[in-house]
């Protein structure tokens, strides 16, 4: 059995058996991996918290049949400490998590971008204090667009045409022209469409000079792109809590 | 495969928690050895427990009547409450026997990635049990893990408004353990709640 040692943000746990769990992780060399941490419910384990959801951790893993097995665990960003003593930051990070291991769907192909779109999210978050909602409308439209999915918010999503334009449409991929406008298509503010941008770009000081009217909105087309490309939407996107 | 009522038998052990095809087996032989009496009376006692036991209407721990032996009890402090996930948890606590006050079961802990918001846990009851002001103090003991902390935050920005002492279980390292095992979060926690040594 071959051991090989990764880092990873550890998305989901599952409980397994008396005293062991089921660890989802997406890793920077082996994409998403899930492995048995062996005895970590227990109060006296070595791992302790750090195989916590949002933990970022240094691990080795042991190759096993079905599923990996983590042998040792070494926090490099313990982020779940951070996330859990804020009520905001933890549905808007658990709505990362999920999106990550929705987006990430190959075993251990190695989603690199992802990964290090997670860590720079979780960071942004909890180490350098950006707003919570923000944080999260900005990740949903980047690792969409990593995943293949990247937005118009300046050209026709169809034809191309320079902006600025009107319309919104999540199924024709971001703004339309006049010409190409569809039924059904929103017509945010400009505002708006200049904060989505800003967000798709990580322009943080346009991001932070917006209004709230502007926020709320970008957060509605956010959830309507992403529940469009996904389409299974997530669980936790219900239960994200706003100021 | 096995003939019609024995593998019904293993398809429904199977069904349990932690138990596997070849556990469940085992068992089903088990039982078809042994004597008749105790077979009849783990079937009567199944069939009981579903029948007689139900949640308590106060605190939703699992009792036999309307009420829980604990919410029934005159001698337990009406003016402490004591916030847990689970049923488990009340008897986990009430075997240190450090706690004399009562309990209030939330049915879990809120975790969005499972779809487990507020609304989900009882909550609700617990505000309007907090509602007549007998309670004083609140003790948050729900896990010490993510969704216990995250759980427990939330919980705090309701009640701290209430004008309640709400006070959260102490966290840090296990009795029996090894410092240089822990994790940098307990042992941070472990530092942070360090009291003075009393002579």
């Amino acid at each position: 059995m071959g051991l090989y040692r990764d880092e990873a943000v550890v998305l989901r746990t599952q409980k397994l058996g008396e005293a062991d769990r089921i660890v989802t992780l997406l890793s920077r060399e082996h994409g998403r991996i899930r492995a048995v941490a062996k005895g970590v419910r227990r109060t006296t384990s070595r791992f302790g918290s750090r195989l916590e959801p949002f933990t970022h951790v240094d691990l080795q893993l042991a190759e096993g049949r079905s599923l990996d097995v983590i042998t040792q665990a070494e926090t490099l960003h313990p982020f779940g400490a951070r996330v859990g003593a804020d009520y905001e930051r933890y549905t808007a990070g658990t709505v990362m998590l999920e999106t990550a291991e929705r987006l990430v769907v190959e075993d251990k192909e190695p989603a690199l971008q992802q990964f290090l779109l997670l860590v720079g999210a979780l960071r942004a978050m909890c180490e350098q204090d950006r707003p919570a909602g923000q944080v999260l409308d900005s990740f949903l439209l980047r690792s969409l667009a990593v995943a293949g999915w990247a937005p118009s918010f300046d050209g026709c999503a169809r034809c191309g045409l320079e902006g600025p334009h009107r319309a919104f449409n999540p199924a024709q991929g971001g703004m339309l022209c006049a010409t190409c406008r569809v039924p059904g298509s929103a017509s945010p503010a400009f505002e708006t469409v200049a904060l989505l941008g800003a967000l798709l770009a990580g322009d943080w000081d346009v991001v932070e000079a917006s209004d709230v009217r502007h926020r709320r909105e970008a957060t509605g087309l956010v959830a309507a792109y992403l529940s469009w490309h996904l389409e299974r939407g997530l669980k936790s996107i219900a239960l994200v809590e706003r100021v | 495969m096995y003939e019609g009522i024995v593998q019904d038998l293993i398809d429904e052990l199977g069904r349990l928690p932690g138990v596997g095809p070849k556990s469940a087996q085992r068992i089903a032989f088990h039982l078809l050895s042994a004597d008749p009496v105790d077979v009849r009376r783990l079937a009567q006692v199944l069939v009981e427990v579903k029948e007689r036991v139900r949640f308590c209407s106060v605190c939703g721990n699992v009792a036999e009547e309307e009420t829980c032996r604990i919410c029934r009890d005159p001698r337990r402090d009406p003016s402490v409450l004591c916030v847990v996930e689970e049923s488990k948890d009340v008897v986990a606590i009430e075997r240190t026997r450090e706690f004399r006050g009562r309990y209030h079961v939330l049915g879990g802990a809120i975790s969005p990635i499972e779809g487990i918001g507020p609304d989900e846990l009882r909550i609700r009851e617990l505000m309007t049990r907090l509602a007549d002001g007998a309670v004083t103090e609140v003790i948050l003991a729900t896990d010490p893990n993510l969704e216990g902390e995250a759980t427990a935050t939330y919980l705090t920005r309701l009640l701290k408004p209430m004008g309640l002492r709400v006070t959260r279980l102490a966290s840090g390292l296990p009795v029996g353990g090894d410092l240089e095992y822990a994790d940098e979060v307990t042992l941070g926690r472990a530092f942070e709640g360090r009291r003075a040594v009393d002579d």
